[in-house]
């Protein structure tokens, strides 16, 4: 490097640079948050839903599968599970019988483990997986199968 | 023989010794999770994959903060050119690190993860199952005190000492970790929020605040095992780790691509995760540079390797890897996809597995009272660590990267009714996860090639 570029200069790019960029993060995540609720839907956040999104945290169904593509990629995408599993009609019906179904113990499959969930919770999970494949994610996944 | 210049860096050696133990749990819970990978039901019953994962994430972010505590209270006083403030307090929060650490793990893999949650209270502040933020609160909270606590001691120690660019630039590091962290502790209902405020850990560490704390750990070594001019090389610091946030930070754009956010955000995303390259890519030509014009030949070749090693493959993982998916209209086929596996064990490797290996080789030996550097055989037997790590992890990321083009190409291309399913499609990925679980084993080989390195001392001659 040359020797006119002082250590100084280096310096007060890094200390200018971050600030200034920093600042626009904080004037975009401001606007960001401002504009968040035309896409989330938070008027439909029942007490099922926050209620499912307490039980999804606390058997850490993150540790497998994915929601909206952030998590584990053992097992399927969720947040659009609703749709790919009967929606409106079928999908609560499903949810139930699979979580009670579980493990499968069929041998050599990826084996998802027994929760013991009531009735009302794999209910609230469901309202839950309801509210968020009504997210507006800028259209994503790009098909159903997330 | 004491080789110490400050004998208050002696605190480094638990931290650098627990650090390496963790790793070691850590592969071989990766090792266990390969294996589910490709035979789903292996020891399921026992340690389901959820568990596996959070302890082979967990111990890894745990061990690289024991590292990185281990590298600060290692260098600190010997750039501040004044003992550590309080050793004692220093050996006192690595107790309690150690014993917080070991008793959520012990937690993860005892009783089911539900459990875990009621019996630490997660109802009345609930901050876990979220990825890599598993943790019970009580420990998130213990590990708040101890970087507090651990901050006060460095911040303290350079307040009387000498402040050089690479002591500023580390202390700098460390607090952006002890603040992103609190997020942490923000979980609202609302999942688009959530999500958006969890990266400001995720990616505001190891894209942002990290790379200040690799970058002034390589700075060290660089000044000690090349003797080049401090000025020379501070200046490359600064130049990179102003590279690394000007782009990190609006960087943090392409994870929010499909979250819950204004299209803006693809634009800013691209465009400034585009750049993120460019840093490590500077801090490849400046670690070659460096060992080029060196002024002395250091007797530890080993710390040389790591310090060349770690810059390239920070580069390629963090660097090439992060960019092949980080456009957005890539990362909308590939978003969550085996790509991002493939990247993620790269980059961590990379940058960050390999930045802390890098001063323990160097520091060590002193640490130690061995010297300089260890015994020649030592040194040949640690390389022999390097290589077969670095290349097993390269084509750890290889084959992951193939299942990942796979899976896009099957699962996320095609129209829906014509896409594959999640689960058959992992079906036909099966040979690429061998193939990676069988690189998984050469890892651990060099893993255990590695560690063996430090008990090799020299025959002496009566």
């Amino acid at each position: 490097m040359s020797e006119s570029f002082t250590k100084g200069m280096a310096r007060n790019i890094y200390y200018g640079g971050s600030v200034f960029f920093f600042l626009i993060f904080l004037a975009l995540t401001f606007h960001t948050v401002k504009e968040m609720p035309k896409r989330d839907n938070r008027e439909n956040i029942t007490e099922a839903v926050a209620n499912g999104k307490h039980l999804w945290e606390k058997n850490n169904c993150i540790g497998c599968h994915t929601l909206i593509g952030e998590g584990a990629y053992f097992a399927p995408e969720l947040m659009n599970v609703y749709n790919r599993r009967g929606g409106e009609a079928g999908f609560k019906p499903f949810l139930n019988g699979w979580m009670n179904a579980q493990p499968l113990n069929i041998p050599g499959r990826r084996q998802m483990p027994q929760f013991n969930l009531t009735d009302q919770e794999i209910d609230d999970l469901a309202e839950f997986l309801k509210w968020t494949s009504e997210l507006d994610t800028n259209n994503w996944p790009p098909n159903i199968e997330g | 023989m004491n080789t110490l210049k400050y004998q208050s860096q002696a605190v480094a050696k638990p931290y650098f010794i627990f650090a390496m133990i963790l790793f070691v749990g850590q592969i071989l819970f990766g090792l266990l999770m390969g294996m589910q990978y490709v035979v789903g039901d292996f020891l399921g019953g026992l340690i389901p994959f959820n568990v596996a994962r959070m302890v082979h994430t967990n111990l890894l972010i745990v061990w690289l903060l024991f590292g990185f505590m281990g590298a600060a209270y290692y260098m600190i006083p010997e750039e501040s050119e004044t003992e550590l403030y309080s050793p004692k307090l220093a050996i006192a929060l690595f107790w309690i690190f150690a014993a917080a650490g070991v008793l959520t793990i012990l937690g993860y893999l005892l009783v089911p993860y539900s459990t875990l949650a009621d019996i630490t209270f997660n109802e009345l502040w609930p901050t876990m199952g979220r990825e890599f933020l598993e943790q019970p609160t009580i420990t998130k909270i213990g590990i708040v005190v101890v970087a507090l606590g651990f901050l006060f001691n460095i911040g303290m120690t350079i307040l009387k000492g000498r402040k050089t660019a690479i002591n500023m630039v580390m202390m700098t590091g460390l607090i952006g970790l002890a603040v992103f962290f609190l997020f942490s502790f923000y979980n609202p209902t609302n999942l688009a929020l959530d999500k958006y405020f969890w990266w400001f850990v995720v990616h505001l560490w190891v894209e942002g605040v990290w790379e200040l704390i690799m970058g002034a750990i390589l700075a060290y070594i660089l000044i000690k095992v090349t003797g080049v001019d401090r000025e020379v090389i501070e200046k490359w610091l600064y130049v990179i780790i102003a590279m690394a946030l000007i782009s990190g930070i609006l960087g943090t754009g392409h994870h929010f691509y499909w979250l819950m956010v204004p299209e803006y955000w693809q634009w800013v995303g691209s465009i400034f995760s585009a750049l993120e390259p460019l840093p490590f890519f500077a801090m490849v030509l400046y670690a070659f540079n460096m060992v080029n014009r060196r002024r002395r030949e250091h007797p530890n070749k080993a710390a040389t390797l790591w310090a060349l090693g770690t810059a390239v493959m920070a580069f390629l993982g963090a660097g090439v890897w992060g960019f092949l998916h980080t456009l957005s209209f890539v990362n909308y086929y590939t978003h969550g996809t085996q790509i991002t596996a493939a990247h993620g064990h790269m980059a961590f490797y990379g940058a960050y597995a390999m930045i802390v290996m890098t001063i323990i080789s160097y520091a060590m030996p002193k640490l130690r009272g061995i010297g300089e550097a260890n015994c020649n055989k030592a040194q040949v037997v640690e390389m022999w660590g390097f290589w077969l790590m670095t290349v097993a992890m390269v084509f750890i990321t290889l084959f992951l990267t193939g299942a990942g083009i796979l899976q896009v190409w099957l699962q996320r291309i095609p129209e829906s009714g014509e896409a594959l399913s999640f689960m058959a499609t992992q079906d036909k990925l099966e040979i690429f996860y061998w193939l990676r679980e069988i690189a998984g084993v050469f890892f651990l080989l060099g893993l255990i090639s590695y560690l063996t390195s430090f008990f090799i001392t020299e025959k002496k001659t009566a």
